[in-house]
């Protein structure tokens, strides 16, 4: 025990050195930012870094975390050119943020509509800190889990986005967040507020990336309200560099009528865990989780999913699906839960994995726990090969036995991303997992054949 | 262009083919009728090298060339194409990537270039409209939720757009209606040339009515029975199979 002690003792130091540094700079915070920060920092102290002893982290190591000593970063310098080239090619609003530092130069937000504000944590809290208060920490308490404590001791930057009621924002909002190579590693703790207005409707991309040779920790918390009638599609596009270590608890809470999809996207990161929940809490509100992971080299992605379905006619609905080689660990842990007297509420959930290769692993946990009787819930995993029928199918075309497996690797993906509204996030993944195949397999110039003819 | 020598073939520890032997010149159209569990679709499959079947003896060579050694792929390269009964369905991978991937194989293997994209597109483009097939197919998967007789015109599809120089076509009848039948006859009378056989593996004779063989062979229990003409094809369709059978024993 003495081992994690010191352990959370070198995040706790950091804490206090950057408290120290705050209140020099800046003053006295106001006292429920304080209070909250003490909380978090005391919970995390008393529960330590997750062992595998804990359920919830049964097949994921954060050694690799608690052993670090991560630094915060002291400016969010990132040359334009390096940026523009890791930004994604879409027409949107954007904030960046540079190992969490918020960049106003790396950042666009003109001509964002009425009703609608992206603002960084750190100007929110400035300008009307009350308003944030509210929010922060409602959905995602220091009793998570030991990151969600670390996140709140730790919170000074982030995104606050507010859709006011009705608002229809037609250009999706980019959060993105860049990490940057240095001589010395470092952690950020990004908080993410949505708050989505009665009927409003919106697109958020939260993008990991950075420079391939980053070897920082990352670890969010994102808290999204949405509202009766909203309509919010979230992209979450990991494509961390290979060193990064990611740990991100998003939870959502879902008024009557509201639709929330996520896209969990993972093609980077070292390790990565994700926790998404989503509490439906009022009739016909529907949640969509749409996954994808391909792990290669000793990558290790873990998605763990709740749906609560806390109001009688909700519905879930999911489809995760996870390609793993070398010797790549994906983790998927799907649970639908349905409180007593939500009767009429439906909830799917599927879960597909590929192994490419004999030394990959995959731990799958589909979980149902039912407290109504007129439910209609169904659930399922699989794991497998490829079909030797369509393998033999392709070769007897002249498409050697590597493509042929390339070609239906991409096709395995290409279920969850046809269900992709945003064309550049589509054909990025699409390319990227094409790219990862050994380069024999050139599939990157027939995705481009295919968009070529779709252009038409 | 291919020589079918003697050959056995099991299937299981079962003989399926039982000394068949079988030649057949470029520019020459052969048909293989012959009742069913005869070994009429055994034939095909080895010659495009599926696997569960067991050569026991006899050779398959395809200009001169050992087809038994050859790898499936290779033997696809060398221009022997089957064009199968039941095409398998690939959910997610899009036609045009199978044909991209497919021409481009071969034409590394001719030691040319890729196609470029644009004369990609219009081959394919061109090929499509002449089966008569929506250019949307391009972007669909592989054969899923196709109809019989879509994935059949994809099947004939692929031939026009790689021009093997032996095309094989299993049981490419079955399942068609008048109209998809005509479709594919005319592709398959497209690939008429000179320089190409075709051979045609079919359990009626309806089919030979829009592809007019040079050959006709009879296949029962294992063996070509009997080869003729065009001719024989008519017989057969007005007397059935059992003459051929009883003729063969006596």
């Amino acid at each position: 025990m003495s081992d994690v002690t010191s352990e959370v003792q070198t995040f706790l130091d950091r804490l206090a050195e950057r408290s120290a540094r705050r209140r020099e700079a800046q003053g006295q915070e106001p006292t429920w930012i304080a209070a909250r920060r003490q909380a978090g920092a005391a919970r995390f102290e008393a529960l330590g870094f997750p062992t595998r002893r804990d359920e919830a982290w049964k097949y994921t190591d954060v050694r690799a975390i608690a052993r670090g000593d991560f630094a915060l970063a002291e400016d969010a310098e990132f040359s334009p050119a390096a940026a523009a080239a890791l930004t994604l090619p879409l027409d949107a609003y954007r904030l960046t943020f540079v190992d969490g530092l918020f960049s106003a130069a790396l950042s666009q937000l003109d001509g964002l509509p009425d009703g609608v504000t992206v603002t960084p944590l750190s100007r929110a809290l400035e300008e009307n800190h009350e308003a944030v208060g509210g929010p922060l920490g409602r959905l995602t308490g220091v009793e998570f889990s030991p990151f969600s404590a670390l996140n709140t001791a730790f919170v000074e930057e982030g995104a606050v986005v507010r859709l006011a009621p009705g608002t229809v924002v037609e250009k999706p909002i980019i959060l993105q967040f860049l990490s940057r190579a240095g001589e010395r590693a470092v952690m950020s703790h990004p908080r993410i507020l949505v708050e989505a207005g009665g009927r409003s409707e919106a697109t958020l991309v939260e993008h990991h990336v950075g420079e391939e040779a980053a070897a920082n920790f990352t670890n969010l918390v994102a808290e999204v309200i949405v509202d009766r009638g909203a309509h919010l599609t979230h992209y979450k596009l990991q494509e961390a560099p290979l060193s990064d270590l990611h740990v991100a608890s998003i939870h959502v809470e879902q008024g009557r009528d509201s639709t929330y999809t996520s896209f969990n996207l993972n093609l980077g990161g070292g390790l990565v865990r994700t926790d998404l929940i989503s509490d439906l809490n009022g009739q016909n509100a529907t949640s969509n989780f749409y996954g994808l992971f391909y792990g290669q080299g000793r990558q290790h992605v873990d998605s763990h999913t709740v749906a609560n379905h806390n109001a009688p006619h909700t519905f879930s609905n999911e489809n995760y699906k996870g390609i793993l080689d070398d010797r790549a660990h994906g983790v998927f842990n799907g649970r639908v839960v349905v409180k007593r007297d939500s009767q009429k509420i439906e909830g799917f959930q599927s879960n597909a994995n590929l192994l490419l290769s004999d030394r990959a692993e995959i731990d799958a946990k589909p979980e149902l726990e039912i407290y109504a009787d007129d439910v209609k819930c169904s659930h399922g995993t699989t794991t497998g090969q490829l079909d030797p029928e369509a393998i033999y199918a392709l070769r007897a075309r002249g498409i050697d036995e590597q493509t042929a497996r390339g070609l239906l690797t991409l096709a395995f993906a290409g279920e969850v991303l046809e269900a992709v509204g945003l064309d550049a996030i589509a054909e990025r993944v699409e390319l990227a997992v094409a790219g990862k195949l050994p380069e024999r397999f050139n599939l990157a110039g027939l995705v481009e054949a295919a968009v070529a003819l779709g252009d038409e | 262009m291919l020589e079918v020598k003697d050959l056995h073939v099991t299937v299981e520890g079962k003989e399926i083919l039982k000394g068949l032997t079988l030649t057949i010149n470029a520019g020459e159209v052969h048909a293989i009728m012959g009742p069913n569990g005869a070994g009429k679709s055994t034939l095909s499959a080895v010659i495009a090298g599926k696997e569960g079947y067991e050569v026991t003896s006899g050779s398959i060579t395809f200009e001169g060339k050992d087809v038994l050694e050859m790898e499936v792929e290779e033997r696809a390269l060398a221009g022997l194409l089957l064009g199968f009964q039941y095409p398998v369905e690939i959910p997610g991978v899009k036609n045009i990537y199978l044909l991209k991937a497919a021409l481009n194989a071969k034409r590394a293997a001719n030691g040319q270039a890729e196609i470029p994209a644009p004369e990609f597109l219009k081959l394919v483009k061109e090929k499509t409209a002449e089966m008569k097939m929506d250019a949307s197919f391009l972007q669909r998967s592989v054969n899923e939720g196709f109809s019989g007789g879509e994935k059949k015109r994809n099947e004939i599809l692929q031939m026009l757009v790689l021009q093997p120089k032996l095309a094989m076509l299993d049981e490419i009848d079955s399942g068609l209606d008048i109209d998809a039948m005509k479709i594919v006859a005319d592709g398959v009378n497209s690939l008429r040339a000179a320089d190409r056989g075709i051979l045609l593996v079919t359990h009626y004779q309806r089919l030979l009515d829009y592809i007019v063989p040079d050959h006709v062979h009879v296949l029962v229990d294992g063996r070509i029975a009997k080869s003729g003409g065009a001719d024989l094809a008519l017989e057969l369709e007005s007397r059935g199979y059992d003459w051929v059978l009883e003729e063969s024993a006596a």
